[in-house]
């Protein structure tokens, strides 16, 4: 079957069939190697994309739920929020291996465009899905403040 | 320890002359210790013609380019424990280069001839930093020299900073790249002038920061699992659900008529689907109907295993025990007076690395080569060449950085990287990634090994232990040669200074579920073993468990020990109050050289421990980036603690009843604790810190828990987990 795409804002024709998982079509259709596989039963959250915004797990989405819908990967996020993650990410030098990473980045941004000064049991609540074994949660949860505050602080920048 | 071994736990790496060597390589200036004949070695370096020398002949090395950046050729793994930044602040502080434009490049070459080469032990700073430390000061020497002849003045008269040579009294400089050429012609010193700690101006600062963050952020970052080849194809392999298991028959017509699917084969592992894609690969694996021969595979379930072992400690089997830290005439004689008794049990352990096993592989007649996020390339490519049946010399290995490994690629049997290989012989000569799903990874053994431990202390009219006789079980880590894993950090333990006699014995059974090395390896259960009695020796004692250990330190010598007690007492507030329902708890202990001290805040929620705050202590030498100290040492806390309160593999009738974050819960965000770590001032050559953050945090935790409940643990994981 033929499917549209929209992801990081063009669209692309993909045959598949429907069943196929939404994180391989990224990743071996349309070669964002970004987004990873991490466990494959929306248990780890490496695989995090937004669908029209909001954060899905990827590895859990057939294809066929997703045509016509706007898929952002790690590739194409943007914007203050973003930004501001990846400021603070490099700032606390937060990865270690950074496997994980593509992952939480889409959930801290998901998370900071709902709750722009979260709190650490926001934080708690919208990270706690995405694992890190080499356990950087400390820097996640600081690094997420610090975008925030920094995203507070110049509400006109970017 | 020796240099190259901790604990004894390595294998031996080759012995070679080393030779400091520099010249001009395609335009740049090159120096680097090369670790073959010294004729080979000119050779080697004046060959130049614009590419690095060749790997084999030189270790990791600088590369001082004609646009002034210097970059440093890294043959250590990065596996996330910031190598990188350590690296390169070692030789840009000897060379006094601009830290601006430092960068670090692993030399993704193919290892032709045997190198030394594997990321073990913690050992990644301290193994490089004699040679790194040499070999920038030998450059910085050059362009010293090459000043001094330039400006016709004494070279003592020239100083060096950020990648600017001077002549203070005369106001000339110069840049490195100024002096390229003429440096290239300065003879480097075979043992130049190091720096006195207390002239660092880079190593143990903040500036010290990781150089490769950009591409884990955006996306970028290519893992073994993100590599694309022209014709590739994706391989999954079905594996016998029991450990020692064969395929007896296979039905691939299901799998053969799913569109996409190109091969589908037997081999020595399992049944193997190829495919044009993973997601096809999966489907193509769900389809196979495979019988499998279970005639010499393991089917005894953990309950069986674990009566086994007590039966083995016990002494109620014929397996022979092997003796360790034998001590005392009296040895064997029987305890008197007051005895305290402990037993504990570990299960075996997952790696769960974040990124799952995978390598790609190609087999083209004799010519190998494999990509993988490898810890040792060596043991790979030795591997990779058994069974392709060809020459180590025709594998090419290309090392590429790993999503986590924590010991799980860094085995002897290169487990995955072999079936990577037997995969891509079917491949008719097509790039073939070998994909393991987590259930693969989880499944697929090599744990931390299951282990249990017996002790019992003659307690002395002081409250002091006078002797101590142990009883451990564990399998061996290796299919050869001792097993010291299994009791480092008891076996050496400073707790048996005041005991007149200490007698250990260790067996070690032999059973087919692998084992392997896991991050802090027996240090990961024997910093439990030990700091847990001790708390409990301590309160029979009717002292403060911190006294009570600072006693034990200074009869023993162990100066560090007491020192890195004394800071993490008054860093953590020990002794002072604390909430009601909340208590802490103290370990110390010594992986691989480190010194290593965490006091854990728990509270119990619904028999859960809660813990909200670490305080740690490390003393691991000259702390060369602090940053990434405390990043190891958070990492090393979560990931200790994930292990203390779910980490369980377990068996039953011989399968694997773990498959996923689901049934092998790791520990979340909403449980990380906050860590405060200390890093002891030091001027000793650095240690390791990528393993020791591990060892520390389930004792901590349970002797907070003793002292919250009176009760003491014997058995992890602290959530029970199915360990029988
Ligand atoms: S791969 Fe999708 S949640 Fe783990
Ligand atoms: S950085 Fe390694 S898994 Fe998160």
């Amino acid at each position: 079957m033929a499917f549209i795409l929209h992801v990081n804002g063009r669209p692309h024709r993909v045959e598949a069939d429907g069943e196929t998982l939404l994180l391989w079509v990224i990743r071996e259709w349309l070669g964002l190697t970004g987004t990873k596989y991490g466990c494959g039963i929306a248990q780890c959250g490496a695989c995090t994309v937004h669908v029209d915004g909001q954060p899905m797990r990827s590895c859990s989405t057939p294809v066929s739920m997703v045509a016509g819908s706007d898929i952002t990967t790690i590739e194409g996020v943007a914007g203050p929020e973003a930004e501001a993650i990846r400021k603070a990410w490099v700032a606390r030098d937060v990865p270690q291996c950074g496997f994980c990473q593509s992952g939480q980045i889409m959930s801290a941004v998901a998370l900071l465009r709902t709750r722009p000064a979260p709190t650490d049991g926001d934080i708690d609540m919208a990270m706690s899905g995405n694992i890190c074994r080499c356990a950087t949660y400390t820097r996640i949860r600081a690094a997420i403040h610090d975008a925030a505050a920094a995203a507070a602080g110049t509400p006109e920048a970017a | 320890m020796t240099e190259q071994s901790s604990s004894g736990r390595r294998f031996a790496l080759t012995r070679r002359r080393m030779i400091l060597g520099g010249s001009l390589v395609g335009g740049a200036l090159v120096v680097g210790y090369a670790v073959t004949h010294p004729m080979q070695v000119a050779g080697a370096i004046l060959s130049g013609g614009g590419r690095d020398p060749e790997p084999s002949a030189f270790g990791s090395f600088i590369r001082i380019a004609p646009d002034g950046w210097v970059t440093i050729v890294n043959r250590q793994q990065e596996l996330g424990q910031g190598i990188h930044a350590g690296m390169a602040a070692i030789v840009a502080e000897e060379l006094d280069a601009d830290w601006d434009r430092v960068r670090v490049v692993d030399s993704r070459s193919n290892f032709r001839a045997y190198g030394v080469q594997g990321t073990a032990g913690s050992r990644s700073i301290s193994g490089n930093w004699d040679q790194m430390r040499k070999a920038g000061a030998a450059a910085r020497f050059m362009f010293v020299s090459a000043a001094a002849a330039r400006w016709n003045v004494a070279r003592g008269s020239i100083a060096v900073r950020d990648g600017i040579v001077s002549h203070p009294p005369s106001g000339r400089s110069a840049s490195f790249a100024e002096l390229l050429a003429e440096a290239s012609l300065q003879e480097p010193p075979q043992s130049p002038t190091l720096k006195q700690a207390g002239d660092y101006r880079l190593i143990g600062t903040d500036r010290v920061r990781r150089k490769d963050v950009l591409p884990r952020i955006t996306g970028a970052q290519i893992y073994t699992q993100d590599v694309r080849r022209p014709g590739m194809l994706v391989a999954m392999v079905a594996h016998s659900p029991r450990f020692g298991g064969r395929v007896a028959r296979f039905d691939p017509s299901d799998a053969r008529r799913i569109k996409g699917v190109v091969d589908v084969f037997a081999i020595e592992t399992g049944v193997a689907v190829l495919a044009e894609n993973s997601f096809t690969a999966r489907r193509g694996r769900d389809a196979l109907r495979i019988e499998w021969d279970d005639s010499e595979a393991e089917r005894r379930s953990t309950p069986d295993i674990t009566r086994h072992y007590e039966d083995v400690a016990n002494g109620r089997t014929d397996l022979e025990p092997a003796e360790f830290a034998m001590k005392g005439e009296d040895a064997g004689a029987p305890f008197t007076g007051q005895v305290a008794e402990f037993a504990f049990h570990f299960p075996y352990l997952a790696h769960a690395p974040m990124e799952t096993l995978d390598c790609v592989a190609k087999v083209d007649g004799w010519d190998v080569s494999i990509t993988s996020g490898a810890h040792l390339p060596i043991v790979d490519q030795v591997q990779a060449a058994r069974v392709a049946l060809t020459i180590p010399g025709k594998v090419d290995v290309e090392v590429i950085p790993a999503g986590g490994s924590f010991g799980r690629r860094g085995l002897m049997a290169s487990d995955y990287v072999v079936e990577a290989v037997r995969v891509a012989k079917h491949a008719r000569g097509r790039p073939v990634k070998l994909i393991w799903t987590r259930e693969d990874e989880m499944g697929g053994g090599y744990y931390r090994p299951m282990s249990h431990h017996r002790a019992w202390v003659q307690i002395g009219a002081d409250g002091f232990p006078e002797r101590w006789r142990f009883r451990s079980v564990c399998q061996p880590l290796l299919p050869f040669g001792g097993n010291p894993q299994a009791v480092e950090g008891i076996a050496e333990s400073p707790y048996f200074s005041t005991a007149t006699s200490v007698d250990g014995k260790l067996f070690s059974p032999r059973f087919p579920v692998p084992v392997s090395f896991w991050r802090s390896v027996g240090h990961s259960y024997t910093a439990m073993v030990m700091e847990h009695m001790i708390d409990q020796l301590a309160r029979r004692a009717g002292r403060d468990p911190a006294e009570y250990r600072r006693i034990l330190y200074q009869r023993a010598g162990a100066s560090r020990r007491v020192a890195v007690l004394d800071e993490l007492c008054r860093r953590a507030g020990w002794g002072t109050a604390i909430e009601p329902g909340w208590a802490r708890g103290l370990a110390v202990h010594e992986p691989f050289g480190t010194v290593i001290g965490q006091v854990a805040e728990v509270r119990l929620e619904q028999g859960k421990p809660i813990v909200r705050r670490v305080v740690a202590v490390v003393d691991c030498g000259i702390a060369v980036s602090p940053d990434q100290i405390a990043a190891q040492m958070e990492g090393g806390i979560g990931f200790g603690l994930s292990a203390a309160l779910y980490g369980a593999i377990t068996l039953k009738d011989g399968v694997v009843e773990q498959g996923n974050f689901d049934t092998y819960p790791v520990l979340r965000m909403s449980e990380m604790p906050a860590v405060e770590t200390y890093i002891m001032p030091s001027t000793g050559r650095p240690t390791g810190m990528g393993e020791p953050g591990v060892a520390p945090i389930a004792p901590a935790v349970a002797n907070a828990l003793l002292a919250l409940t009176g009760k003491a643990t014997d058995r992890l994981p602290f959530m029970g987990g199915g360990m029988v």
